[in-house]
C-alpha cells in the first residue's frame, strides 16, 4: 500500500546572500538527503535539536519551502509535479499546528472565523452547514459553544491550541503536521493535548508528522522516530526501540542528557560537549564526528551512509552493526573502538 | 472542560453576541484614549472646527463677507465688538474668513490623505508580500520618490500641473504616498513570517484574502498612528503652498492665503494674519495630540 | 546539606500586620525555616494591581536556602516562581507591585526594608540572577568582555587590568575560554549555550552567594542544557554558590536541586529533600503532576488535572487547590492550609495530608 507521505532524498538549501550587491552567497544547508515515509494513520516523529533541519522538512512537507532537490510524495503523486488546481486540492489533505499557540491564530479573528477560515477558503460549505460544521470540530477539539466569539487573547495556551487543532481538522486532512505542539504548555495542560491528539487520531485514522525535541512526549505519541542532526536523518526505526536502545551515538547522547525526573535514575546529566556547528560549513566526513566520543579515522573523512539493519530500523555510522547504547549513552556490550 | 452538543444554531445570528468581543475592545480602546486628557480636549476642538466647518454660513457672523465679499469702508479695523477678529485689508471680517476657512482647512488633508491611503496601503501590501520582483519594483521607485525633499517636490509638481487647490491636492497625494507604502511594506514583510500567515497558506487561503484579512489589519496601527502626524504636516504644506501663491486663489478663505496677504500688514494690522496663524496652529496640534492618544490606544502594553 | 531543624515557636513578625484575624492571613507559625539560612522568605504576598483588579500573585510563600545548597522552585505558569524569584531581589516593578505581608531575609538582614539604593549593593555582588532568554538578557551593542567588566568594576572598584582579568576568570569559571575572541565577541554571535554561560560568568564575577536562575536552561536544547546545568552544580561545588533553580521541569529539578520545593497558584504546597518530594508526594497537585509526566508512558496512559489554573484576581478561597482536588474537605474551602511536617524537613501544605498524619502515609511512586 503506497505510504501516505513519502519523503525521498530531500534537500533544502538556502541562499544569505551577503556583501555588497549581494554578490556571495553563503548556503545554508538545512536539509541534505531526508528520507522517510509514514504509513495511514501511523505517527513519525521527527526528533532532534536546534539547527537539525526539522523544521524545515516540516515546511517543505506543507509546500511553504520549495526543496532544492529531492522529492515529496503525497499519496504516491510527486508535489512538485502536481499543477496548480491539484496543489490547492492536496492543501486540505495536509495540515499544521504549529508550536506557538498564540502567534499561529490571527489575533483580530474570533473563534469561529479562524476555524471557518479553511471551510470557506475552498468553498465547502455555507449556512447552516458551515455553523454546524464549526460546532462540531470545536466539540471534537474540547471546545464549546461559549468559545464561539471570543479572541485567542481571552484564552489559555491549551485553549489556543486546541482552537488550532480544531481549525486543523475543517478539512479532513489525513496528514496532520505536528511541530513542536506542546513545547510551549505547562506539563499538565500539555498532558491533555497529547491525549486529545491520540483520540483524535485513532477516531478519524489521522497520520502524524509529530516534530518534537522533548523524547518522552515522542516515546508516548509515536509509532516510529527517525533522529535529526545538522539535516540528516542519522538513525530512524520503532519509537521504542529508538529511544529505549539506540543504535547512533548522538540518539544515545541525546537521550542521556535528558535530565529524569526520577533522581535515583542519576543520569541526564551526561554532557555532549561543543555545540552545534554551524549549517553554512557542516563538518566533513560525518556530520557528528567533532562532537562523537566514538569517532574514529573514518567518520573525519567519509559520510557514512544510510543503511537499514537487520530488524532494528536504519542508521548511518561507521561504527559496527551490531553496537547498541544504553539509556547512559555508553555502548552496551558489542566492540566499540 | 465542558463540551456542550451543538444543537442551536440560531443564537449565532445575534449580533450582540457575535460582535461582543469587538465592542468590549472598542470600549476599552476609548477608555484607554480617556485617560489622555491633551488628546480628548484635542479631540474635542477638533469636533468644534468639523462643526465651524459645517455650519459656517449659520456660525459666520458675516456670512458673505467670510466667503470674499468686501466692504471698503470698513478697512482694517482692529478686533472690536462687531469684528471680534478685525476686518482685513478689503474689509472683511476676519472672523468670518477663517470660520470659512475652516473648511479647506478640514477637507484638503482628509481628501489628499484618502489618496495617499487608496495608492500606499495597497503598494505596500503586494509588495511586502510577495516580495522578489515586485518588492524590489516598488521599493526602488519609492526610492526615487523618497530622495526628494517632500516640500520642493510639492511645489514642482504644482507649478508644472498649474496654481490651484485641486493641483495641490493632487501634488500632495503624489508627493506622500512612499512613505505609506513603506510603511506597510515593512509590516508585510514581517507578518508575512508569522505562524498565522504559514497557516492561511497551508489552508489554501487566496493570496489576495490573506493580504486583506490578514496583513493589512495589523498595519492599521502604525498607518493610523502615521497619519495623525501626516495631518498635520498636510495642513501645513497647504497653507505653506498657498502662502506661496501655489494654491488656493483670491477671494478663497484660504488660511495659509490669508497670513500671506496679512504679511504686508504685520505691524500696524497684525490681526490679519495672526488669527488665521492661530487657527493653523491648533489644528494642527489637536491633530498631533490625537495621534498621541492613539498611540497609547495601540501600544498594547497600555492597554493591560 | 538541608537545614531540617524544626523550626522556634512562633511565628517571625509579618512586615505588615495582617488584615483580620484569619489564621490563613498570617505567616504561618509551621514555617519550614532553620537557622543559618542564607535566605528565608517567611510569608511572602505580593499583589499586582491591573486593569482588571488585584492580581494576588502571591500568597504567602515560604520558603528557605541554606548557604551551598540548591533549591528548585518547581511549578507550571502563573504559580509566582519567578515573581518569588524577582521579589528577592526588589525586581518587582513598585507602583504596579506590594508587598503586602511576609518577610525575605538573607543573611540575617530584612531586604524589603531595604532602599533601593542599597539593594543595588547587592544586586550582582551578593546576589545575582540569571533569565531564561540569554539573548535577551545581554545588551546586542556591547561585547560580552565589555558587559561583565561592567559589573566587576561596579561592584569591586577596579579597572582597566584588573578588571580584565577577573573577568576573564569568570569567563573561565562558566566553562568559556577566556580569549580575547570570546571578549570581543558581541551577543550575536555566541551560541545560545555560551551566552547563557556568558550571564552566568557576569552573575558571578563578583563573587556572589546566591544566585537565582530563573528558567536558565528553558530556551536551550537539551544536550546544551545539560551542559548548562552541571556548570550549575559545578559553580556551587567549586564556588559555593547557593542556589534557587526556577524550573518548570521536573526532571530538571530532579537531577541538579538539593531541595525542592513545589509552588501552585502562589504558594508553596510542598517542600523538602528532592529524593522524598519526588518519590514519596504527598500533596495531591505534587502527585497529579507526576502522572501528568509522559516519562515512559503511552499517550492513552497519561493522566491529566481536570479543570484549569485558577484566577489570581478572584482566587478560590481557603486552599487554592481545592476546585482541582480529588481530597478536597469542606475545610479546604475556607481555610488555607499551613504548611505539615510529614518527614524530616519535607513539608506539606494540606489539609488531608495533615488529618492522615497519624493513619500510615499513602505513598505514591512517581
Amino acid at each position: 500500500m503506497t505510504p501516505l507521505l513519502a519523503v525521498d532524498d530531500l534537500t533544502v538549501h538556502f541562499r544569505i546572500r551577503r556583501g555588497f550587491a549581494r554578490r556571495s552567497a553563503d548556503v545554508v544547508h538545512a536539509v541534505d538527503g531526508v528520507s522517510f515515509a509514514i504509513d495511514h494513520g501511523h505517527t513519525l516523529a521527527l526528533v532532534g535539536e536546534s539547527g537539525s533541519g526539522k523544521t524545515t522538512v516540516a515546511e517543505t512537507v506543507m509546500q511553504l519551502t520549495r526543496a532544492t532537490a529531492g522529492t515529496v510524495a503525497f499519496d504516491g503523486r510527486d508535489l512538485t509535479t502536481l499543477s496548480g488546481r491539484e496543489r490547492r486540492a492536496l492543501r486540505q489533505r495536509v495540515q499544521i499546528v504549529f508550536q506557538d499557540p498564540y502567534s499561529s491564530l490571527d489575533p483580530r479573528m474570533t473563534v469561529h472565523d479562524l476555524v471557518a477560515e479553511p471551510l470557506r477558503a475552498h468553498r465547502r460549505l455555507s449556512g447552516r452547514e458551515l455553523e454546524r460544521r464549526i460546532l462540531e470540530l470545536l466539540e471534537m477539539a474540547g471546545l464549546g459553544t461559549q468559545h464561539l466569539w471570543r479572541r485567542p487573547h481571552e484564552f489559555s495556551g491549551g485553549q489556543c491550541q486546541r482552537i488550532a487543532i480544531a481549525r486543523a481538522l475543517a478539512l479532513e486532512p489525513e496528514l496532520v503536521v505536528l511541530d513542536e505542539p506542546t513545547s510551549a504548555l505547562d506539563v499538565s495542560v500539555q498532558a491533555r493535548i497529547l491525549v486529545l491528539l491520540q483520540e483524535l487520531k485513532e477516531r478519524l485514522g489521522l497520520a502524524y508528522l509529530f516534530i518534537a525535541h522533548d523524547l518522552a512526549v515522542v516515546e508516548s505519541m509515536a509509532d516510529e522516530a527517525a533522529v535529526m542532526y545538522l539535516g540528516q536523518i542519522v538513525e530512524r526505526g520503532p519509537a521504542a526501540q529508538v529511544l529505549r536502545r539506540p543504535r547512533h551515538p548522538y540518539t544515545a547522547a541525546l537521550l542521556a542528557s535528558v535530565p529524569s525526573p526520577d533522581p535515583d535514575q542519576r543520569h541526564g546529566l551526561k554532557v555532549l560537549e561543543g555545540d552545534v556547528p554551524s549549517a553554512v560549513h557542516p563538518p566533513a566526513g560525518c556530520r557528528f564526528h567533532p562532537r562523537c566520543a566514538f569517532r574514529m579515522a573514518v567518520c573525519e573523512t567519509a559520510a557514512p551512509e544510510h543503511r537499514a539493519i537487520e530488524g532494528a530500523g536504519s542508521r548511518a555510522c561507521h561504527l559496527p552493526d551490531e553496537t547498541v547504547f544504553g539509556l547512559d549513552g555508553k555502548p552496551v556490550g558489542g566492540p566499540v573502538g | 472542560m465542558s463540551v456542550t452538543t451543538p444543537t442551536q444554531t440560531r443564537g449565532l445570528s445575534d449580533w450582540r453576541v457575535r460582535h461582543a468581543a469587538s465592542l468590549s475592545e472598542w470600549r476599552h480602546s476609548v477608555r484607554v484614549f480617556a485617560r489622555d486628557r491633551l488628546a480628548v480636549i484635542a479631540v474635542v476642538w477638533i469636533a468644534f472646527m468639523v462643526v465651524l466647518a459645517v455650519g459656517a454660513p449659520v456660525i459666520a457672523p458675516y456670512p458673505s463677507q467670510g466667503q470674499g465679499q468686501p466692504d471698503v469702508s470698513i478697512r482694517l479695523q482692529a478686533p472690536s465688538a462687531h469684528h471680534l477678529f478685525g476686518t482685513d485689508e478689503l474689509g472683511r471680517d476676519v472672523l468670518s474668513r477663517v470660520v470659512y476657512g475652516s473648511r479647506i482647512a478640514l477637507v484638503m488633508p482628509f481628501v489628499t490623505m484618502i489618496g495617499v491611503l487608496l495608492i500606499g496601503i495597497p503598494l505596500g501590501g503586494i509588495a511586502g508580500y510577495f516580495g522578489g520582483l515586485v518588492d524590489e519594483a516598488v521599493m526602488r521607485v519609492t526610492d526615487v520618490f523618497l530622495a526628494f525633499p517632500s516640500l520642493i517636490l510639492t511645489m514642482a509638481l504644482v507649478a508644472f500641473l498649474g496654481a490651484s487647490l485641486r493641483n495641490v491636492g493632487i501634488a500632495i497625494v503624489v508627493t506622500w504616498w512612499p512613505w505609506y507604502t513603506r510603511l506597510v511594506r515593512g509590516m508585510a514583510v514581517s507578518l508575512r513570517q508569522r505562524p498565522f500567515v504559514k497557516v492561511a497558506r497551508t489552508m489554501g487561503v487566496a493570496d489576495l484574502r490573506i493580504i486583506l484579512r490578514h496583513i493589512l489589519p495589523h498595519a492599521f496601527g502604525p498607518v493610523i498612528v502615521q497619519m495623525t502626524v501626516d495631518v498635520g504636516t498636510v495642513i501645513l504644506a497647504v497653507a505653506a503652498m498657498s502662502f506661496l501663491g501655489l494654491g488656493a486663489k483670491p477671494p478663497t478663505p484660504d488660511w495659509g492665503l490669508m497670513i500671506s496677504t496679512g504679511q504686508s500688514y504685520i505691524l500696524q494690522q497684525w490681526w490679519i494674519g495672526t488669527f488665521p496663524g492661530l487657527a493653523i496652529f491648533l489644528l494642527v496640534l489637536a491633530f498631533n495630540l490625537v495621534g498621541d492618544g492613539l498611540r497609547d490606544v495601540l501600544d498594547p502594553r497600555m492597554r493591560r | 546539606m538541608s537545614s531540617a531543624i524544626p523550626p522556634a515557636p512562633g511565628a517571625p513578625a509579618p512586615r505588615a500586620p495582617a488584615a483580620g484575624a484569619a489564621p490563613a492571613g498570617a505567616a504561618p507559625a509551621g514555617a519550614p525555616v532553620g537557622a543559618g539560612d542564607l535566605l528565608r522568605i517567611a510569608g511572602l504576598k505580593v499583589e499586582f494591581r491591573s486593569m482588571r483588579g488585584v492580581v494576588k500573585a502571591l500568597d504567602g510563600v515560604n520558603l528557605s536556602v541554606a548557604p551551598r545548597e540548591i533549591l528548585g522552585l518547581v511549578g507550571e505558569s502563573g504559580c509566582g516562581k519567578s515573581v518569588t524569584g524577582f521579589a528577592v531581589l526588589g525586581l518587582l516593578p513598585r507602583p504596579i507591585a506590594r508587598y503586602t505581608d511576609g518577610e525575605i531575609v538573607f543573611r540575617g538582614e530584612d531586604l524589603l526594608g531595604k532602599s533601593e539604593h542599597e539593594m543595588r549593593a547587592l544586586r550582582g555582588k551578593v546576589i545575582s540572577m540569571v533569565f531564561q532568554d540569554p539573548l535577551a538578557s545581554l545588551n546586542p551593542v556591547f561585547t560580552v568582555g565589555e558587559q561583565i567588566s561592567r559589573v566587576v568594576r561596579l561592584h569591586r572598584g577596579v579597572s582597566g587590568g584588573p578588571a580584565r582579568e577577573m573577568t576573564r576568570e569568570a569567563l573561565a569559571a562558566t566553562g568559556l575560554p577566556p580569549t580575547d575572541e570570546i571578549l570581543q565577541s558581541y551577543p550575536h554571535q555566541l551560541s545560545g549555550g555560551m551566552r547563557q554561560r556568558a550571564c552566568m560568568a557576569m552573575a558571578i564575577s563578583c563573587g556572589s552567594e546566591l544566585l537565582i536562575a530563573d528558567e536558565p536552561t528553558t530556551a536551550l536544547d537539551v544536550t546544551i542544557q545539560a551542559q548548562i546545568l552541571k556548570l550549575l552544580l559545578r559553580l556551587r561545588e567549586e564556588r559555593g554558590v547557593a542556589q534557587v533553580l526556577i524550573t518548570h521541569n521536573v526532571g530538571v529539578a530532579a537531577q541538579t536541586c538539593d531541595r525542592v520545593a513545589v509552588m501552585y497558584a502562589g504558594t508553596v504546597v510542598e517542600q523538602g529533600p528532592t529524593a522524598r518530594v519526588m518519590k514519596h508526594p504527598y500533596h495531591p497537585y505534587t502527585i497529579a503532576l507526576y502522572e501528568c509526566l509522559p516519562q515512559g508512558k503511552r499517550a492513552a496512559e497519561l493522566h491529566t488535572i481536570p479543570g484549569s489554573v485558577p484566577d489570581l484576581i478572584d482566587p478560590p478561597p481557603g486552599c487554592r487547590y481545592h476546585p482541582r482536588c480529588p481530597r478536597a474537605m469542606d475545610v479546604c474551602t475556607t481555610v488555607k492550609p499551613a504548611p505539615t511536617p510529614v518527614a524530616e524537613g519535607h513539608w506539606v501544605s494540606c489539609h488531608d495530608v495533615a488529618r492522615r498524619l497519624a493513619a500510615p502515609v499513602h505513598e505514591v511512586a512517581p
